[in-house]
């Protein structure tokens, strides 16, 4: 601290500290724990709030046990995230490797520049792509019919599968570029030599490149669950009252059911669920946070 | 054929195979913005039409939702900057566990889902300070996690400046607000400006959490996810093409830029050498 003083002076230091301390304090870790202690809380009308009432209760959290519908939305928002993950990270793997190892240099900037602008694009209009790809009139059924697979068309929205596809063509980019930067540090020699000494492809990606690539894969793999669990715009746009997906409920809670303690539990599950998938990553790849927040 | 070429042939189709998967949805989305059906597809083609573009023009309300995105856009440029450069000072200072733990508290709201930065901020506004959600909650929730990649760029900046400058400055006189004024700001001025950008855009582009705290304001996004699935036609596409176009020519910018920086910086770095 002594070294901030020095190098800012006393008034700049001030101004820094404030403004580090209304971002943290204001902006992040209160409206959390305010967000949590709320959670613990019934939901009563003004007037008995602060009253006899108004005490700790566990009871928001049992309604998801005793919920059989929204407890296996809960479960189906955890596989569904994590298919979408493993989906993305098989089809960007080899995508990455190609990238960091194989494609030559000249024609990498250009390569690079075809992943980066999709990236930048709206995730609310990728998501709309889709919606018109699988819409009832659309070209998926229209191709479909005319390679004579289906018989007549099918509803691809509305459904599970729709939001599935849908969130794996939207979060894909979220996973290619963590690995790419992580294969890319790979030097190119290792490869060679374990080629030179014998071992066929399939062992130098199991012994070289994916151990080295084990941060990228951990920060893919915990930024596409992340994104995919906490995702609205997907299952709002492409799914249906059939395929509703946990934030939904939440939302729910909020706007329509008017019980914010509720919907504030329901955000905490959310947000545990979140955080144990971040330190299962970490413990499974063996990454520091150093190494994820890069 | 070889094993070689085979290998260099899945290769490219792979490739093709993805690159055209990337491609195709936002080509379709674009192509139905000119087929003069009511509800967009590109299937029957019904023949082109440019009327979407017209009916587009003519929305009073997507105007209105223009104006509000722009509005906090400019509102979260103001507050996520500042916060995050400040937060980019301090780290760089600060070297042992509590820049660890700082970090990882700045790093945090980003590894968070969008709509529990959204709840979070819309319980606390309101049993704090009695404030509901609208234009200004928008503007904080917003920031609370794009100071964090504000903070990340000047972070990786800051770690190319020379500190011997500011240490000379103030060994001839100068005052910490002079240092901070004419060495530390103006070299962070590049920074500054894809920050700005960087922030608009991800602001821009924000629904997860917008939708919490918009109270009855809306935002573009949030008007476009409605259009979406209340009154679908072929105007929402319209805005689509143009918001893309927008958007790819920002990147190319934002990119060009960046390279042509790193290759001054590269280049300065060989010239420094050769003194």
């Amino acid at each position: 601290m002594t070294e901030v003083l020095r190098r800012y002076g006393p008034v700049l230091t001030g101004v820094i500290l404030l403004a580090v301390a209304v971002w943290l304090a204001l902006l992040v870790v209160l409206p959390q724990l305010m967000m949590i202690g709320f959670s613990f809380r019934p939901s009563l009308p003004p007037s008995k709030i602060g009253g006899p009432e108004d005490v700790f209760t566990v009871r928001n959290y049992l309604t998801l046990w005793t919920n059989q519908i929204h407890l296996a939305i809960f479960l189906k928002t955890i596989w569904a995230s994590a298919l979408v993950t493993a989906t993305t990270l098989a089809v960007c793997y080899p995508v990455a490797f190609y990238l960091a190892q194989v494609a030559p240099k000249r024609r990498l900037p250009l390569l690079i520049l075809m992943l980066i602008v999709p990236f930048w694009i709206n995730e609310l209009l990728r998501t709309f792509s889709w919606y018109i790809i699988l819409a009832f009139n659309g070209p998926l059924n229209a191709l479909l019919l005319w390679l004579g697979i289906i018989d007549e068309p099918q509803r691809f929205l509305g459904g599970d599968g729709g939001v599935i596809v849908g969130m794996v063509y939207v979060y894909i980019l979220f996973m290619v570029f963590p690995l790419y930067n992580a294969i890319e540090s790979l030097d190119r020699n290792q490869i060679e030599a374990a080629r030179d000494l014998g071992a066929g492809w399939l062992r130098i990606h199991r012994r070289i490149v994916l151990p080295h690539a084990k941060p990228g894969i951990a920060v893919g793999c915990i930024m596409t669950f992340m994104l995919a669990a906490g995702s609205y715009a997907v299952p709002a746009l492409l799914g249906g009252p059939n395929s509703r997906w946990f934030t939904e409920i939440i939302y729910n809670w909020f706007f329509e059911g008017g019980n914010w303690n509720q919907g504030a539990a329901y955000a905490f599950i959310l947000l545990v669920l979140c955080i144990g998938f971040i330190l299962g990553a970490m413990r499974l790849f063996r990454v520091g946070l150093a190494d994820i927040a890069k | 054929m070889t094993a070689a070429r085979l290998r260099r042939l899945l290769t490219g189709s792979y490739l093709v195979l993805f690159f055209g998967y990337l491609f195709l949805p936002l080509g379709i989305m674009a192509a139905a913005t000119f087929n003069s059906s009511r509800f967009p597809t590109v299937t029957p083609w019904m023949g082109f039409t440019l009327g979407w573009f017209q009916a587009l023009w003519e929305d009073q309300r997507m105007w209105a939702a223009l104006g509000t995105s722009l509005l906090v856009g400019a509102g979260v440029i103001a507050l996520a900057v500042p916060l995050g450069l400040a937060a980019a000072l301090l780290l760089d200072r600060l070297h042992n566990r509590a820049r660890t733990f700082l970090y990882a508290l700045m790093v945090s709201p980003l590894l968070t889902p969008g709509v529990i930065v959204g709840i979070s901020t819309l319980v606390f506004w309101r049993e704090w300070f009695g404030v509901s959600g609208g234009l200004f909650l928008t503007v904080v929730a917003q920031s609370s996690f794009i100071a964090a990649y504000a903070m990340l760029l000047f972070s990786a900046r800051l770690e190319r400046f020379d500190p011997v400058l500011e240490e000379a400055a103030l060994d001839l006189g100068a005052t910490h607000g002079q240092v901070f004024r004419r060495i530390t700001l103006p070299y962070l001025m590049p920074a500054i400006l894809s920050a700005a950008l960087l922030a608009f855009l991800q602001s821009f582009e924000n629904y997860n959490t917008t939708l919490f705290v918009r109270g009855l304001d809306t935002t573009l996004t949030v008007y476009i996810a409605t259009k979406v699935r209340t009154g679908l036609t072929p105007a929402v596409n319209a805005l689509s093409l143009v918001l893309i176009a927008l958007t790819i020519l920002g990147a190319v910018v934002y990119e060009i830029l960046r390279r042509r920086e790193a290759r001054r910086q590269a280049g300065s770095a060989v010239a420094l050498e050769a003194t």
